[in-house]
């Protein structure tokens, strides 16, 4: 039990005056962020490190994971009210949360988010306490195969559910591959697909814009054509007792999109280079696939919060780990805690839970407390979003458009991506008029350049065989399920045209 | 002796030019900070680094701000600077693809002697390593190795084309060897491929290697600096196994193409500062990079020979 009383003092160290205060303002802090379109916990991150030397390195770490925390809550606060995602790491919540709040549910979408994201972060503080050296160790054992074939696997929990038009979500897909692959190429150094020799091209698409203007931008013309501006949004009433229930509800009808969010967005994060953002694209396709009512998803579903909330606040944690034990980051807003890291002095990497104990247990002890604040801030603040949200919606409209178009800009500062966020945001609408699906691209063009890269790396490995994928104890396994799924829709079709001449 | 200098520059403008010397340049906005390569790298983490360093010195009246742009090889950073209406305000952390991607892609129609040289902050040395599992303790076992696996041996390092994979050019065409090169995403990724036995060998820099050179995991065989390096005791460099070649990555700051000389002579005062300061020369040891102050003329000649290197080391590669 010797982890248990490093842990007890590792809280003892977070719950210091000094350190309890950075882990209140930096919750308060990053909620705000996050809940701002286009500022995510990666500007929020890099914009406070500055700061923190004027404490000490373990404080320092302690009010930045704190603003981490704090985003990953506050992103689907706009994602919900709004439609606007808040955060790249919020898009999967606006699939559910926005038509709840249309609903006049968005204290109930607000609720479960704020509670999937604590229990997402506490099931993770638990995972990271327990079994940080043993995971550090299979995160190294995923090599490229590996890593593409949970790709593929995440691809097809998207193609392979019932219900959407398959015809319609491969060709969303492979319209987001090709988004994807705009840039220079990482492997070959070389620009691809630079559209009319513009500049702007040359640094890819950034997948913020592209939500932003999809979500923000497209959701408002929808609504707008939809309903012809006559919305009045939500009414609902705050008091404890609701919150209580919506706790309750939230508990009952989105416990399994919780649980999947929590571990599958945990082991995600702990995966070099992919982060928060896939991992809760990944929980919401699988909690979709497994739900038995998978209709119900991007119209309301409770689990289609909880899902993604969770595991995003799961893979934040989760990422932390490779940052720690082998000094690679597991998402964009590690990296910079990694710079934080080497200009405080001290080397991540395998020796750091050894030779910097105290600083290692003080930052995990920090994990639970940050959470219990970073719930309690974010409910204290529920009616002010909602208050938002009683707006008509000839306000609200321009708002929306207002933002969105700063949101898009604070990211690069580049008109450019103003224009593309304006043609995704109309792209978007009439995708969706001619009954498109347009969460795959999305889904395509986050995980399209993880996919690429290990594909070519692992072809270059084998020397071009493909046998590579099969041959390796984890990837076979995850490639074959992928395939299993992927070829479902067929068996569906399939099946039914046999039995009926029996009968 | 920077002191001394600093000091009769000091006493030279004040004797000369008194009022000029009131209406010194200073940034009017935030400083466009921008890093030609991704988050977590070494160019990332020096870029931090060197931010922190003026942040809490308080060094700059205006803010740097840094602004990551990694794309293809740093190409899309070279564009920005060349692109920016803002030069005075523009500067860039720079690595060796600064010489080499121009080189390997004449259609960006980047010249490099036209951006304005700020300071040369330090160079970063190379080594050659392999995991502790893998048996091989010298340079010749490891040549015996990648010759016994007849192409099969496989490397890993950044993008191709970049400096990893300029380096194993050299190793495999002076040693007559084949193996196979697996580019990945910065020298963190290529660390920890190693570590996880995915690849056989890397060439990452020592600070990028540290975390498991540490633990044990990874050894090195052989180092591409000029002299064996304190770091690493016994451990030969290229140029004792016969071959007249190293190889380092600079960290150097430059201004956009364009800098008024009022601007560059605050930048390179700013960066001589941070040079000098304890923080960065602590940096320098603690990283295992080699201190290598220059002027802005020297900087310039710099430039142009490794040019003419990269031209010489690009072609050699297929």
């Amino acid at each position: 039990m010797e982890i248990l009383s490093l842990l007890g003092d590792g809280i003892l160290v977070a719950v210091q005056p000094l350190n309890l205060l950075l882990i209140f303002v930096g919750v308060t802090l990053g909620l705000f962020i996050g809940a701002m379109p286009g500022l995510g916990s990666v500007n929020g991150v890099a914009i406070l490190l500055p700061i923190t030397f004027l404490v000490p390195p373990g404080s320092a770490i302690i009010f930045l994971a704190a603003i981490y925390y704090g985003a990953m809550y506050g992103g689907a606060i706009s994602s919900i009210t709004l439609g606007i995602p808040g955060a790249s790491t919020a898009v999967a919540t606006t699939f559910d949360g926005r038509p709840l709040a249309l609903q006049g549910k968005a204290r109930l979408a607000l609720v479960a988010a704020a509670i999937a994201s604590f229990v997402g972060g506490t099931v993770s503080v638990v995972l990271f306490t327990g079994f940080a050296p043993l995971l550090a160790t299979v995160a190294l054992s995923f090599g490229p195969p590996e890593i593409f074939a949970l790709m593929l696997l995440a691809f097809a929990t998207f193609v392979g559910l019932g219900g959407d038009d398959i015809p319609k979500t491969v060709f969303s897909i492979c319209f987001g591959l090709v988004l994807a692959t705009v840039g220079f190429d990482q492997i070959s150094g070389a620009p691809r697909l630079i559209l009319l020799d513009m500049n702007g091209f040359l640094g890819g698409i950034s997948f913020l814009v592209l939500a932003i203007g999809v979500y923000g931008i497209g959701e408002m013309i929808w609504t707008i054509e939809s309903t012809r501006g006559e919305v009045t949004n939500t009414e609902a009433k705050i008091t404890a007792k609701g919150i209580i229930e919506d706790t309750g509800t939230t508990f009952k009808r989105g416990w399994k999109g919780m649980s999947i969010g929590s571990f599958l967005g945990f082991f995600v994060g702990v995966l070099p280079a992919a982060g928060a953002t896939p991992a809760s694209l990944m929980s919401y396709g699988v909690t979709k696939m497994l739900s038995k009512r998978p209709d119900e998803f991007g119209k309301g579903h409770v689990g289609g919060v909880a899902a993604p909330e969770s595991a995003n606040n799961s893979a934040s944690t989760g990422s932390m780990l490779p940052m720690l034990t082998l000094g690679i980051p597991g998402s964009p807003t590690t990296a910079i805690l990694l710079g934080g890291m080497v200009i405080w002095g001290l080397t991540p990497g395998p020796r750091l839970f050894v030779e910097q104990s105290d600083f290692v247990w003080g930052l995990i002890g920090s994990f639970y407390v940050s959470n219990l604040f970073a719930l309690i801030v974010n409910l204290a603040f529920i009616p002010l979003f909602i208050w938002m949200l009683r707006m008509p919606f000839t306000v609200l409209a321009p708002l929306i458009f207002v933002l969105s178009v700063v949101g898009g800009y604070a990211a690069m500062q580049d008109m450019f991506d103003i224009w593309l966020l304006l043609i995704f945001g109309f792209g978007a609408f009439f995708l969706r008029k001619f009954d498109y699906p347009v969460a795959p691209a999305v889904l395509a063009i986050v995980l399209g350049p993880i996919a690429e890269p290990t594909l070519r790396q692992s072809l270059l490995l084998s020397s071009g065989d493909p046998s590579i994928f099969f041959n390796r104890p984890i990837s076979a396994p995850i490639m074959i399920v992928a395939i299993i799924l992927i070829l479902m829709p067929a068996f569906k079709y399939l099946r039914p045209r046999r039995a009926k001449p029996a009968e | 002796m920077n002191i001394l200098k600093t000091l009769a520059i000091g006493i030279a403008a004040l004797g000369l030019s008194a009022p000029a010397a009131m209406a010194e340049w200073q940034p009017r906005k935030p400083i466009d900070f921008v890093i030609m390569a991704g988050p977590g790298g070494g160019a990332d983490q020096i870029a931090r680094f060197i931010q922190s360093v003026a942040e809490k010195k308080d060094m700059t009246s205006r803010p740097l701000i840094p602004n990551n742009k990694g794309g293809g090889s740093g190409a899309e950073a070279l564009i920005w600077l060349n692109s920016t209406n803002d030069p005075d305000h523009t500067i860039l952390v720079t690595l060796n693809s600064f010489f080499s991607t121009p080189i390997r892609q004449p259609d960006l129609n980047i010249d490099i002697q036209t951006f304005t040289p700020i300071a040369m902050m330090g160079v970063d040395p190379f080594a050659l390593w392999v995991h502790k599992d893998s048996g091989i303790e010298t340079f010749e076992q490891w040549v015996d190795a990648v010759k016994a696996a007849d192409g099969e041996y496989t490397t890993g390092g950044t993008g191709t084309g970049q400096e990893d994979s300029i380096v194993f050019a050299y190793v495999n065409n002076a040693f007559d060897l084949k193996s196979k090169y697996i580019p990945f995403d910065g020298g963190g990724a290529v660390a920890a491929a190693l570590a996880g036995k995915q690849i056989m060998a890397t060439v990452n820099n020592p600070a990028e290697a540290r975390g498991f050179f540490q633990s044990g995991d990874v050894r090195p065989l052989l180092v591409f600096s000029d002299e064996q390096m304190s770091a690493y005791p016994g451990i030969p460099t290229l140029k004792e196994k016969g071959h007249d070649f190293s190889y380092y990555n600079q960290r150097a700051v430059v201004g956009a193409p364009g800098m008024s000389d009022e601007a560059a002579a605050y930048y390179q005062k700013l960066f001589e500062d941070i040079f000098n300061s304890e923080e960065w020369q602590g940096y320098l040891e603690a990283e295992s990079l080699s201190p290598l102050w220059m002027n802005p003329e020297e900087q310039r000649a710099y430039w142009q020979l490794q040019v003419e290197n990269h031209t010489k080391l690009l072609s050699g590669m297929k």
